[in-house]
């Protein structure tokens, strides 16, 4: 069973890394990018399962943590051009 | 018989959730611009990540892995809506725009009741 | 009362993760649960947007009818996608968020994003901006049959 859905995801992120790869757009990618963190959190709890070795959970929890962070970043990045941009600086006179 | 009935469930639960994940992510490849795909993607991130994740819940049992499960999933609920929006918010703000069959905006704006024609 | 329910909150959080209950890590627990509620009383983001817990008992319906909602809409896109025609017709339209606090507009928000079909787009004041990749699903938006959910939901405080 756990094998099966682990082909599944296998299945989903090869579609979500050619998606990623054929953009067009940044946008296309930062999504397919998110997608493919998700997928590989539901891989890392699956085989986890199938190896009888339930510490890969903590790595999964980590990776969620790392990937909207990750995510987000690279969205600021791409819209500000600086990842220390402030929007109230702008404000400012 | 109960310990039958929680192994069927979860094998149906972790089967739909791999159906839906897969579903997802043709949806990613199928789709044509940029904003019906995050549509498609969301699919992933919901239902087929709950069903998969409940299944899982229910072959760990009472125990911590099903709480660390739990928080995953929560993690998902918690930061899906913020990431499509972060990418909706700078997709218009670089200026690729939705392709649109229709645009309600302006008929919204009129008060209800007004719209009596077709 | 805030502060109290936030660490103990995040002292349940460690103890989950941990998984082990010796006296020195579950004091440490304590400690850092205590510091990070305070640290979150400095950022001033313990308030009632932060930490809401007068919409628990609210949240124990609510989530469940979210969760049907979802599985609805995800079997709705689902059936678009496996489509050979591929059924869409994307649209844009602005619906109307009656909540009174910033905290319920958002709650709105979020589950519009959350069902599959639906994406705000945009938020300014109470005014969302939805992209809906079928026209029924913005139709249904518009009905408001979830603003009217959510704005119960934020009003069983």
């Amino acid at each position: 069973m756990f094998a099966t859905a682990a082909a599944a995801i296998l299945v989903a992120l090869v579609l979500a890394v050619t998606r990623a790869v054929k953009g067009p757009t940044v946008f296309d990618r930062v999504l397919a990018a998110n997608s493919v963190g998700t997928l590989a959190i539901l891989l890392l709890a699956v085989f986890g399962f199938l190896t009888r070795r339930p510490e890969f959970l903590d790595i999964g929890l980590t990776y969620a943590l790392l990937n909207i962070i990750g995510t987000l970043a690279v969205l600021k990045f791409f819209r500000h051009g600086d990842l220390a941009y402030d929007v109230d600086e702008e404000r400012k006179p | 018989m109960t310990g039958f009935l929680v192994e069927a469930l979860s094998w149906a639960l972790i089967l739909a959730g791999a159906f839906f994940t897969i579903v997802g992510a043709l949806g990613l490849m199928r789709m044509p611009e940029l904003f019906t795909r995050m549509h498609a993607a969301s699919i992933t991130d919901t239902l087929g990540a709950t069903l998969l994740i409940l299944g899982m819940m229910l072959q760990a049992g009472a125990s911590l892995v099903a709480l660390k499960l739990l928080f995953i999933l929560l993690l998902f609920f918690a930061t899906g809506p913020v990431v499509t929006h972060a990418l909706a918010q700078s997709a218009l703000h670089a200026r690729v725009e939705p392709e649109l069959a229709e645009d309600r905006r302006a008929r919204a704006a009129e008060p209800p009741g007004d719209g009596r024609q077709p | 009362m805030r502060i109290v329910s936030l660490a103990g909150f995040l002292f349940a959080f460690w103890l989950v993760l941990s998984g082990h209950y010796t006296a020195m890590l579950v004091a440490a627990g304590a400690v850092c649960a205590i510091l990070c509620a305070l640290a979150a009383v400095r950022m001033r983001i313990a308030d009632a947007e932060g930490h809401p817990i007068h919409l628990f008992v609210g949240a124990l319906t609510y989530f469940p009818w979210l969760a049907w909602e979802i599985a609805k809409s995800a079997w709705a896109v689902t059936k678009v996608v496996l489509d050979p025609k591929l059924p869409i017709s994307p649209t844009m339209t602005v619906v109307k968020a009656s909540q009174r606090t910033p905290l319920g507009v958002n709650i709105y928000a979020n589950s519009i994003t959350l069902t599959p079909g639906t994406i705000t787009v945009g938020v300014s004041g109470n005014d969302l901006t939805v992209h809906a990749l079928v026209r029924d699903g913005a139709i249904d938006l518009e009905g408001g049959g979830m603003d009217r959910r959510v704005s119960q939901f934020e009003g069983s405080a």
